[in-house]
């Protein structure tokens, strides 16, 4: 493996490492005043994203294959998440049946195969002909365009925009002859940014934040989080461009365009939740809510950050 | 009435395929109805209980059953038809695997009632599953009961009844449906209760669907 992925891997140890201190410190401090819900959930994510960088630690020692993997479980259990929070109506069974079985393995299985033709089109293209035309079949006509809209609407941000982040793996950068570490590096960097991208713009909006973005929405998202969050992002970033095919400019600007995806898909993930009225999406781990809380922010990163990395860095 | 010598079924752990099926079974049930068992007033227990649900899909007395504690698991039998179950090789396989005591709804017998059957059947060492609803309810709401579960209690007055509320199970896999969708079902387990001393049948039993359906209501 090369040094720059172990070098990623040592910043991430690092980085949980002051976290779990500051989160143990934290909850031991009873005269600060603090709320302690918020150190609480914050404990909680910190042990949620130990759990995540096992995981893909482990998927990155053996092979790409693994990785590919681990990603169509998450996308599995996230669309059963946000379809289990939509009402369907028996019509729309058989669409479903497809959507599960079909569409969400086969996405993840021509990603692996390396594709790209074939899976950049899947989704967008034949699935969601294939919905609308399948669910029209079994003759129920009640809300149609709101019921195929939701079906399509999952298949896209829980399967579609998610599977390209292991597609990154298969990127082929420039003439490398360390290629397949440097990509494994490169999924590494949007994901340890994702994550350092929505701590940020928490704590930062948790502390300065003022005007909340959509106070309907989520209160706790607001400009002052999600601008100071981005520009921070952008520094840390940028610091990190030894481990990444970018460049330090490169590197902020990718770091900045992840942070504002991250905001968005935060916060629309969000507004379908208010809709539907609950909290959080599923109950896998006690008190981390679902598994679609913890990846809207990656679904909505991750297609921007594959093409636009595409652009740049393949001939 | 209670016999001294309980027919007792197949032991799964008799047999190492069965064991292995059974584990498998649970497995793939939970999976694809991604269940999460609530305990709400109520906890696991090996005595002799009835559980009570609404009946919304095939698949009901397996997800339940599953969702029990393996212990408690090996000593409780759902009660399915057997019109159902015993077609084709493969559902009464897992019929087996799963416990069931098949009822026969065609033909009731004026001396074999299904209650003294099922009586018959747990002794005093295994539990229940039973779906008093009779069929699968198409409607979001809990029809009416049906009476076995008055004359089950009113026989043996001892046996806990614990209410049981499934949701989403029916999205899982409908009625007229044989692909399952696998989205993420809960199954709630109420607090028990017996049939009070002279109790009236009808108030009984609306109290028992009451029991279920507050059940529905529950949030985390």
């Amino acid at each position: 493996m090369s040094g720059a992925v172990w070098g990623l891997i040592g910043v991430v140890v690092l980085i949980l490492a002051a976290a779990t201190a500051a989160g143990q410190a934290l909850s031991r401090q009873t005269d600060l005043g603090l709320n302690t819900g918020a150190v609480t959930a914050f404990n909680a994510r910190v042990r949620a994203a130990w759990v995540s960088c096992c995981l893909l630690a482990g998927a990155f020692v053996f092979s790409p294959w693994v990785t590919v993997t681990l990603f169509g479980f998450i996308s599995f259990w996230a669309l059963r998440e946000f379809i289990t929070l939509t009402p369907t109506r028996l019509g729309d069974h058989r669409a479903l049946f497809w959507t599960f079985f079909l569409f969400t393995p086969l996405q993840y299985v021509l990603v692996a195969q390396d594709q790209f033709g074939l899976y950049s089109v899947l989704i967008p293209v034949y699935a969601f002909l294939f919905i609308p035309a399948r669910v029209a079949v079994a003759g129920d006509s009640k809300r149609f365009l709101e019921r195929i809209a939701k079906i399509q609407s999952g298949l896209l941000i829980c399967v579609y925009c998610l599977s390209f982040a292991p597609a990154l793996l298969y990127l082929n950068i420039e003439e490398d002859p360390q290629s397949k570490w440097r990509n494994a590096g490169l999924l590494l960097f949007f994901i340890i940014m994702v994550q350092i991208a929505d701590a940020l713009q928490y704590v930062i909006g948790r502390v300065y934040g003022r005007h909340a973005i959509a106070p309907n929405i989520n209160a706790s998202r607001t400009w002052e989080g999600f601008l100071g969050g981005s520009g921070c992002a952008a520094l840390v970033g940028m610091s990190l461009w030894w481990a990444t095919p970018f460049n330090p400019l490169q590197a902020a600007g990718m770091s900045l365009l992840i942070s504002v995806m991250a905001a968005a898909g935060g916060l629309t993930m969000s507004a379908i939740k208010r809709d539907r009225g609950v909290k959080d999406y599923g109950t896998l781990v006690e008190g981390h809510g679902g598994v679609l809380d913890r990846i809207d922010s990656i679904c909505f990163a991750a297609p921007v950050f594959y093409h636009i990395t595409r652009l740049l860095l393949t001939p | 009435m209670r016999t001294s010598s309980p027919a007792m079924p197949d032991s799964n752990q008799s047999r190492p395929l069965s064991l292995i099926t059974e584990n498998l079974l649970v497995l793939v049930a939970k999976f694809f109805s991604g269940s999460s068992a609530r305990w709400i007033d109520c906890q696991p227990d090996t005595t002799q209980r009835v559980y009570f649900a609404n009946h919304t899909s095939h698949l009901d007395a397996i997800i339940v059953w599953s969702a029990l504690p393996r212990p408690v698991r090996m000593l409780t039998r759902p009660v399915a038809a057997k019109d159902y179950w015993d077609k084709g090789w493969v559902r009464s396989y897992l019929a087996k695997v799963f416990n069931a005591l098949l009822i026969d709804r065609r033909e009731i017998k004026v001396h074999q009632s299904p209650i003294d059957l099922m009586l018959r059947e747990i002794g005093d060492t295994y539990s229940l599953i039973v779906f008093p609803e009779g069929s699968r309810n198409t409607k979001n709401e809990i029809q009416e009961f049906k009476s076995g579960l008055y004359y089950l209690s009113k026989k043996r007055p001892e046996l806990e009844l614990v209410p049981v509320y499934i949701e989403n199970l029916n999205r899982v896999l409908p009625r007229g449906e044989f692909l399952p969708v696998p989205l993420l079902s809960c199954i709630n387990f109420g607090p028990p209760m017996w049939l009070e001393q002279g109790e009236p049948k009808a108030e009984f039993l609306e109290r028992a669907r009451a029991a279920v359906c507050r059940l529905k209501d529950v949030q985390e």
